[in-house]
């Protein structure tokens, strides 16, 4: 099968993020869990509703927004599109239509991955277990990108599916950057403080980024070195930089290597979002963390449409599934 | 032989109750058949706690890797599996050398059959097959009139569906030469067993069906249009929410072709082309999975969104292959079935070697007479419904259905088939009780492209109810391995 069709480069480019949106919601509520054994519980799992835009629909359909049912929505709630339980599924499908191009075991571990999860009771996912939940959705998650890493034949579908990834990986450290924002900055002045290390910390560990973090950083902890680390860490895999960095190198690898005609627009949005990128943390503190965070997913986001249009074969007026 | 030491252990309490049985043979089980001993023994060495476990771990496997079909209910569409009985199903050389003709013979037969009604028309003038039994079936395609195709094969993949009765004969009970399913349950059950049961099946002299979507390939390859050296061939298939996507998925991966949708397909000045990141790319050989309705909506049903508008044109033109051809669905349904027999010998000049099962055209004189006759021992059909609506079986009906049934067959009696009652052989299968005897059908599968190829194998479905004689997956119905002994 010489010609990948546009509709199984689509279904690729989704499974990756469906996957990885997963895995960084599981990262999400996790820190969320860890920040929450304080006072400002409450707020904190509000604060998740207001990150993925989910608010209004939440209250709709269950009110006020408690621990427990915030959760809820973000695990197994299958009427939610953006819940765990609903990525896997859209990634099992997605896998399931891609069975022709896929390996059996990528297959074979969602689909059990996926019949597992449905299968979970309301008490598995209760605060208490829900760091149990988080690891074994991470776990899940991880085994999937192994046994991808290990298996999946190295074509263009493979950089369909790194983009998806690194893409879906760029836009969720924002959003794990953003949705701490308020709780551990509360004003401009405090960037440079050492106050709240235990919250700062906690979110490296979220992005499994602490050890990286201190060889980097010996000593001490700024909440500018941490956003800095986060955003532009090259070396880091979760960074913004380097999610970037990792699509520029397939796009290019789709073009050149692979003779893929009609990059060319994604090209552009691509180095508009590296203008962005080239500047340092004082420079993002100096705009607003949250203003810059903001733009940053803008970016992502035309850059992942114009990906649609010029390479999956979406009509130049539809929009991403997201 | 030692016959004592064989009938302890897992099969000891074995009884075909009557029926012949592939595994023991003719119903009395005095004198087993040979080509099953070596079976026989290795199973007599397992422990029903083992063949449960293990039988129980092959499932798992099976749903696990989603080999699957969906069932839709209102609320939720639920993957199911087809249970696989652990026990495999033996054919010994001989009989699979008259299977495997018999088959070639019959495909052969349906091909020259197609071939004649859509160009022809010999068959209606010289009086062997009535013109109305073709005219009136709505599968019939005049679209297809004088449109040649190459090798005049039409059913490139047939299915015939074999049972046998209590002295051990094959018959034929349906033909499929549409899109006929269950292949990749052919070889799946085939890996199975050799996963979950290697000490059964090795060193047993069993044929191996593992090339199937080579030789499908191939024999794709060779319908392609003129003047193509290297064809591009697509599997067609409604999508993932089609009940059989699995086998799509499993045909078009051993094949490696792209499994496609009708969304995947463009025409343009009456060629077919699949959309492809380097965009469109010519598709020349289509192994379609969708019905003739629903193929292409300028031809045919204008309210399908499966197919690709435009095909029909391009395929009349000869620059795509279509696998079947359209207008097969003339050739295998119950009221030609009757007339098979004499098809063979019209066209073959050959008598069938695979019999079908009597049947009684009411239409005919003797055959009305006969049926009349013998109601209360018949199973009386109508020729034109489907799904079991409106027969009436003989032996189970009261005096007043046989009377309402007469007076039926007497109003239009062109509409009407009767055939005997018939059994179906058993084969030894795991259920909750044990080990126990439970009927068993085999479908054939035959490739044709330039010649005729019959898989070495077949899928063997198994009716896991007591005493049940439905074997479709639908209904309770699971499959069994089944070997070609060399």
């Amino acid at each position: 099968m010489s010609n990948l069709l546009s509709r199984y480069a689509d279904a690729i480019f989704w499974m990756a993020r469906y996957v990885e949106r997963a895995e960084d919601l599981a990262r999400v509520l996790d820190v969320t869990e860890t920040f929450s054994r304080d006072s400002r519980g409450g707020q904190n799992w509000r604060s998740i509703l207001e990150l993925y835009s989910d608010a209004p629909t939440f209250s709709r359909e269950h009110g006020e927004a408690t621990a427990a049912a915030v959760i809820r929505f973000y695990t197994l709630d299958d009427r939610n599109p953006s819940s765990i339980l609903s990525n896997l599924g859209m990634a099992r499908s997605n896998a399931r239509t891609l069975r022709p191009l896929i390996s059996t075991e990528m297959w074979t571990q969602l689909n059990i991955f996926y019949n597992r999860l449905r299968a979970l009771g309301p008490q598995e996912i209760a605060e208490p277990r829900l760091a149990r939940f988080c690891s074994m959705i991470k776990e899940g998650c991880q085994t999937h990108t192994g046994i991808t890493e290990g298996t999946f034949y190295r074509d263009e579908g493979w950089c369909f599916y790194q983009l998806g990834k690194q893409l879906e990986r760029a836009d969720q450290t924002t959003r794990l950057l953003d949705s701490k924002y308020h709780n551990v900055l509360p004003s401009p002045e405090d960037v440079g403080s050492q106050i709240d290390v235990s919250r700062w910390n906690a979110l490296l560990r979220s992005a499994a980024g602490y050890h990286a973090f201190r060889k980097i950083h010996p000593r001490g902890m700024t909440p500018g070195d941490v956003a800095g680390f986060m955003l532009f860490h090259e070396g880091f895999p979760r960074s913004v930089a380097a999610c970037v960095d990792e699509v520029g190198g397939r796009l290019t690898q789709l073009r050149s290597v692979y003779n893929i005609p009609g990059a060319t627009a994604a090209m552009g949005r691509l180095d508009d979002l590296r203008t962005l990128l080239d500047t340092d943390i004082d420079g993002v503190i100096e705009f607003g963390l949250h203003e810059y965070l903001d733009r940053v997913q803008q970016y992502l986001n035309a850059l992942s449409v114009e990906i649609g249009r010029d390479l999956l074969g979406h009509a130049p007026a539809a929009t991403s599934a997201k | 032989m030692n016959e004592v030491a064989e009938r302890t252990g897992l099969l000891a309490d074995y009884d075909s109750g009557g029926r012949y049985c592939e595994m023991f043979g003719p119903p009395s089980m005095q004198a087993p058949i040979p080509h099953t001993q070596a079976l026989r023994e290795r199973l007599t060495r397992m422990s029903l706690e083992d063949l449960r476990e293990r039988a129980h771990d092959a499932e798992l496997e099976l749903y696990n890797f989603g080999i699957t079909f969906t069932v839709y209910t209102q609320k939720d569409a639920i993957d199911r599996i087809l249970p696989f009985d652990a026990i495999p199903r033996p054919i010994p050389p001989d009989e699979w050398q008259t299977l495997e003709s018999g088959v070639r013979q019959r495909v052969t037969a349906i091909n020259r059959f197609l071939r004649d009604v859509y160009h022809e028309r010999r068959v209606f003038n010289d009086r062997i097959v009535p013109p109305d039994v073709v005219f009136s079936n709505p599968n019939y395609r005049p679209e297809m009139e004088g449109l040649e195709v190459p090798f005049d094969t039409y059913a490139h993949i047939d299915g015939s569906d074999l049972i046998r009765d209590d002295d051990g004969t094959f018959y034929v009970l349906e033909d499929n030469a549409r899109c006929p399913s269950g292949v990749s349950y052919m070889v799946e059950n085939r890996h199975l067993m050799l996963r979950t049961f290697p000490d059964l099946i090795e060193d047993q002299p069993v044929r191996s069906v593992s090339n199937y979507g080579q030789r499908l390939r191939a024999a794709l390859g060779e319908i392609a249009p003129e003047g193509v050296d290297d064809p591009t061939v697509v599997l067609l298939s409604p999508g993932t929410y089609n009940s059989a996507y699995f086998e799509h998925i499993f045909l078009a991966r051993e094949m490696g072709v792209a499994l496609v949708e009708g969304r995947d397909l463009v025409t343009e000045y009456d060629r077919v082309y699949v959309r492809t990141i380097r965009g469109l790319q010519p598709v020349h050989v289509i192994y379609r999975r969708i019905n003739d309705d629903a193929l292409d909506p300028r031809a045919f049903d204008p309210n399908s969104l499966l197919g690709v508008p435009g095909l029909f044109q391009a395929y009349r033109k000869g620059n795509v292959a279509l696998a079947n051809a359209i207008g097969t669905g003339v050739a295998d349904d119950k009221a030609l079935y009757a007339y098979m027999p004499r098809l063979i010998r019209y066209y073959l000049d050959e008598d069938p070697i695979l019999p079908n099962v009597q049947t009684n055209l009411c239409r005919e004189k003797e055959g009305l007479q006969y049926t009349l006759d013998h109601l209360d021992e018949l199973v009386v059909k109508p020729v034109g419904e489907a799904g079991g609506y409106g027969i009436t079986v003989g032996p189970h009906a009261t005096k007043d259905e046989l009377e309402h049934c007469r007076r039926q067959i007497l109003d239009r009696p062109h509409n009407w088939i009767s055939q005997p009652m018939i059994s179906l052989s058993v084969a030894p299968t795991l259920v909750d009780g044990g080990i126990e005897p439970r009927h068993v059908d085999l479908r054939t599968f035959a490739v044709t492209g330039r010649d005729t190829w019959v898989a070495p194998g077949g899928l063997s479905r198994v009716a896991l109810r007591k005493g049940s004689l439905i074997v479709n997956s639908s209904q309770g119905g699971g499959s069994k391995d089944t070997w070609v002994l060399e």
